[in-house]
């Protein structure tokens, strides 16, 4: 198990798990998501690529109402 | 008539059909933002980025009420005080549906969310650089206003007044300075408090006006939504009819000749 930190919130989740597999864990759609992993933007098509490891910070953000 | 036809709303290679830009904050529920939306007849809306609720999953979501594919969304950096914040965002934004034409503002202060020009000029230079269009949110200094056309801004946004004030066009000369000099649209953006403020700003010939809180926080959104949209028509028409000179003694409307 490894500890990572989503959206400012701890989770643990799977060791090895990729940035799909937390999105399709909270049933979020990555079409209307955009994703940072510790500050980095990570592209649609790397999302099953892009692993997972301790402490790593996921940001997962989209629109809102705003002036 | 046929001239108003022509009349072409376009920033960078958009082309906009409203010239009266809404904000989709501040609202009851998203069932009222799109309802108003769609009085005021605004086909470009600022968004905002910010964290999905991940614990909410039922929460309603803008897109699910606004489609992006029918709307031109604009995403904004609200809330950003430095430009790394403010670049951050946008990129975001651009992943999230490859959004280039987009609306930058970096404030400085909390009291007063009065632009951070040093910050505001810094992001405009990186973003173009990075292919984006920006449309900057800024103050009504006319140099400044300047340097960021200079340095390739698509649309120049002085504020009226402070962000959700509704104090209405504080500074004309200003704003009238920034409209002669400025080749790319000029945008009134911020503390419109009321339907004749944006034709005011409309007459002077703005190029269009952005508007939130004076249409969320009516009383009736949706009336004041058309309203708006009414005002922004009539400015325009306005401004492209041309004023008559102004004479400081009468002139009689009737023919003087032949009065009995």
């Amino acid at each position: 198990m490894a500890k990572i930190q989503l959206n400012g919130k701890k989770i643990t989740i799977k060791p090895k798990s990729s940035v799909l597999d937390i999105l399709k864990r909270y049933k979020l759609d990555s079409r209307k998501l955009a994703i940072e992993c510790n500050g980095f933007i990570i592209p649609r098509t790397n999302l099953k690529k892009t692993i997972l490891k301790e402490n790593d910070k996921l940001e997962v953000v989209h629109f809102i109402g705003g002036g | 008539m046929g001239k108003l036809k022509k009349d072409i709303f376009k920033i960078d290679k958009t082309i906009i059909k409203s010239r009266l830009i809404v904000g989709t904050g501040k609202y009851k529920n998203f069932k009222q933002t799109a309802e108003a939306i769609k009085m005021s007849g605004a086909d470009m809306v600022t968004v905002a980025v910010r964290r999905v609720n991940i614990l909410d999953k039922k929460k309603p979501i803008l897109t699910d009420y606004l489609n992006p594919k029918k709307i031109i969304y604009l995403p904004n950096t609200a809330g950003c005080f430095t430009s790394s914040d403010a670049l951050r965002t946008l990129r975001l934004a651009r992943e999230m549906g490859g959004w280039k034409l987009v609306k930058l503002e970096v404030l400085g202060d909390k009291k007063t969310l009065y632009p951070n020009m040093i910050e505001t000029i810094k992001s405009t230079k990186i973003l173009v650089k990075e292919g984006f269009k920006v449309m900057v949110y800024c103050t009504d200094d006319p140099l400044l206003a300047k340097k960021l056309e200079d340095y390739g801004a698509s649309a120049i946004m002085p504020l009226a007044s402070p962000i959700g004030s509704g104090l209405g066009l504080q500074n004309k000369v200003n704003i009238a300075l920034i409209i002669k000099q400025s080749k790319v649209p000029v945008i009134v953006d911020a503390g419109i408090g009321t339907a004749s403020d944006a034709t005011v700003a409309m007459e002077m010939g703005c190029d269009g006006v952005l508007v939130n809180s004076a249409i969320a926080q009516a009383k009736n959104p949706l009336l004041m939504a058309k309203a708006f949209k009414n005002a922004v028509m009539s400015g325009r028409e306005s401004f492209l009819a041309g004023r008559m000179k102004k004479n400081f003694f009468a002139i009689p409307s009737s023919p003087t000749k032949g009065i009995i």
